[in-house]
């Protein structure tokens, strides 16, 4: 059953591919809504990263945004400064994920100790802090340009880099979590004195699963970098980790496949009512979406999936 | 025979409350030891300690003659000792099977990068661990069990799985914090059992904190019996059962006969704090 399960997600997956890349070249789908989808894919990656530490791992930050700039900064300061083909958007990328990466573990062995809503606050105040530096970034490296914006970024990131992008995240946080190493995190999630009792370190678990989920929100930075070519430390402050904490927490904590359909859902409804909503009442697009999180929140607590997986996405269970 | 856990002089101070006040206890291998005392004699502080949840103010715990103090519970765990909590914790919204699976996860015995990656000792490791894990789940007649969320069993279930859990971290010594608590005559009756087998299949010690007496006098071999945070009397269970301090710290001091009469009634043994 699975296995067939797997066919058809498959084969889903490359038909939705093939139909924006199709639709995309033939001018069918226009370049704004081309770039509309690839943004989707954008936050599906760096929502995946946050299911990881907030959904799995139990840890709650409100910082996100501060590693997906880290990680849209690092990658467009590579392929701006070397000034070559397309291919170095995957090693810029990779970068851009591993600065990431390497700036949670180092920000995480402090914080990672306070719990809850603590390390809300600690996470959120490094947000800022982040966003400071990327406002006078310009002061030591004249390339990042500062409070005016980083601009010149070579436009490499294409519907293809999203989407292996997409299903590479995919796959990493399903495998991850589907093995001990995730368990271990899970369980630190659910009960920590529980997991130090039958020997989790749980100190290095809830680090594993800052780093990962730092590290795709690095990745997805990259791909930002590259998609929109212009980066300004604006897009990188509070409410944008709060988007992408909304995302989580709507497609349901602890779900790939809701944070997959949440973050493709609300970043084409927010578009959608622009095209949708007559220009008198535009302006209402930000009121009517809190109002369905308000909904969806009573109606649904747990998030559209509440934890729960599209079959393909789950390891078959054995006896 | 060498002792397998040693404790001396251990002492913990919270604030201004002494908890527990140079405790001592030997445990031999294989030995099953209860540990008794009225409700705030310390009992839990001790496994606690004993566990590494929380420092002591002094005092010397050693695991088959190495030290424990000073590292986290993870490490304690990893040196042979596990335990199960007085209120239940298990992972209430994983499945049966997942709460014994995490406990296999020092054995896991592969990479986090073979794991990400699939590589075949991730699919021979995890079916082992599996198949090991439905063994145990076995013994204690829950592997019928094992796709259900742990908070869906009843509450015998609950305090099982929790002891499976812990052996699953392979323990040397087994700490219960009141295993029987909430269970009927049938349940003791056939908890009794269980722990007698697994001590013998797993080459077990047992330390239990238990406060249904008679429990406690048929299964243990010797008991330790605490109050105010320091252990009073130690001893086998007949000798326990007729030490006047025991009696004091259960009852209150005795009426004496043609005393002056104002020794108020000794208040009911579990509510004397």
């Amino acid at each position: 059953m699975r296995l067939r399960a797997g066919w058809i997600a498959l084969l889903c997956a490359a038909g939705l591919y093939l139909i924006v890349l199709i639709t995309g070249r033939t001018g069918l789908l226009n370049p704004y809504w081309l770039q509309i989808f690839q943004f989707a894919g954008i936050m599906t990656v760096s929502g995946l990263g946050l299911n990881v530490i907030y959904g799995y791992t139990g840890q709650f930050s409100l910082g996100h945004a501060a590693f997906y700039g880290i990680g849209a900064y690092t990658a467009a300061f590579i392929t701006k400064s070397a000034a070559t083909g397309g291919w170095m958007l995957l090693p810029a990328l990779l970068a851009g994920a591993v600065a990431a990466g390497l700036v949670a573990f180092l920000i995480g062995m402090p914080i990672l100790r306070l719990r809850s809503d603590y390390l809300g606050i600690a996470t959120l105040g490094f947000g800022i802090i982040v966003k400071v530096l990327f406002d006078n970034s310009d002061a030591v490296l004249p390339t990042l340009g500062g409070s005016r914006g980083m601009t010149g970024i070579p436009h490499f990131t294409s519907w293809t880099w999203v989407f292996l992008c997409v299903i590479g995240a995919v796959l990493l946080v399903r495998n991850f979590v589907y093995s001990s190493h995730g368990r271990a995190c899970i369980s630190v999630r659910e009960d920590e004195i529980a997991s130090e009792a039958i020997g989790i370190n749980t100190t290095q678990y809830k680090t594993l699963g800052f780093v990962l989920g730092c590290s795709l929100a690095g990745l997805a930075g990259g791909l930002y970098a590259h998609l929109y070519t212009f980066l300004h430390p604006m897009n990188f402050d509070f409410l944008k980790s709060l988007d992408v904490l909304l995302i989580v927490v709507l497609g349901g904590l602890g779900s790939i496949s809701g944070t997959v359909v949440a973050a493709c859902a609300w970043t084409l409804l927010l578009e959608g009512l622009r095209v949708v909503l007559p220009t008198e009442i535009l302006d209402w697009r930000l009121v009517i979406y809190p109002l369905l999180l308000i909904v969806v929140m009573l109606l649904r607590p747990k998030g559209l999936f509440g934890g729960n997986e599209f079959r393909f996405l789950k390891p078959e269970e054995r006896r | 025979m060498s002792a397998l856990l040693e404790i001396r002089d251990l002492t913990k101070d919270f604030g201004g409350l002494r908890a527990v006040a140079a405790f001592h206890l030997e445990l031999r291998p294989g030995e099953l030891v209860g540990l008794i005392g009225p409700n705030g004699a310390g009992k839990t502080t001790v496994f606690n300690l004993i566990t590494g949840m929380i420092s002591p103010t002094v005092g010397e715990i050693r695991l088959a003659g190495e030290n424990l103090v000073g590292y986290p519970p993870h490490r304690i765990t990893h040196r042979g000792i596990a335990r199960t909590f007085q209120n239940i914790r298990l992972f209430n919204d994983l499945s049966v099977l997942d709460n014994v699976r995490i406990a296999y996860h020092p054995y896991a015995g592969y990479r986090l990068i073979e794991g990400v990656l699939r590589l075949p000792r991730f699919h021979r490791r995890e079916r082992e661990i599996v198949e090991q894990a439905h063994e145990l789940l076995g013994i204690f007649g829950l592997s019928d069990r094992a796709p259900e969320l742990a908070r869906n069993l009843p509450y015998g279930d609950q305090r099982r799985l929790e002891i499976v859990r812990a052996l699953a971290a392979r323990p040397k010594l087994l700490l219960l914090d009141e295993p029987a608590a909430g269970m009927n005559a049938g349940e003791i009756q056939k908890l009794m059992e269980l722990i007698h087998f697994i001590r013998d299949r797993f080459k077990l010690t047992l330390l239990l904190i238990e406060h249904q007496m008679r429990f406690v006098m048929s299964i243990c071999e010797r008991l330790a019996v605490m109050d105010f945070g320091e252990i009073i009397a130690e001893g086998t269970c007949r000798e326990i059962q007729n030490d006047p301090k025991v009696i004091e710290a259960y009852l209150g001091k005795g009426v004496h006969t043609g005393g002056s009469g104002a020794t108020p009634a000794a208040p009911p043994p579990e509510g004397r704090r």
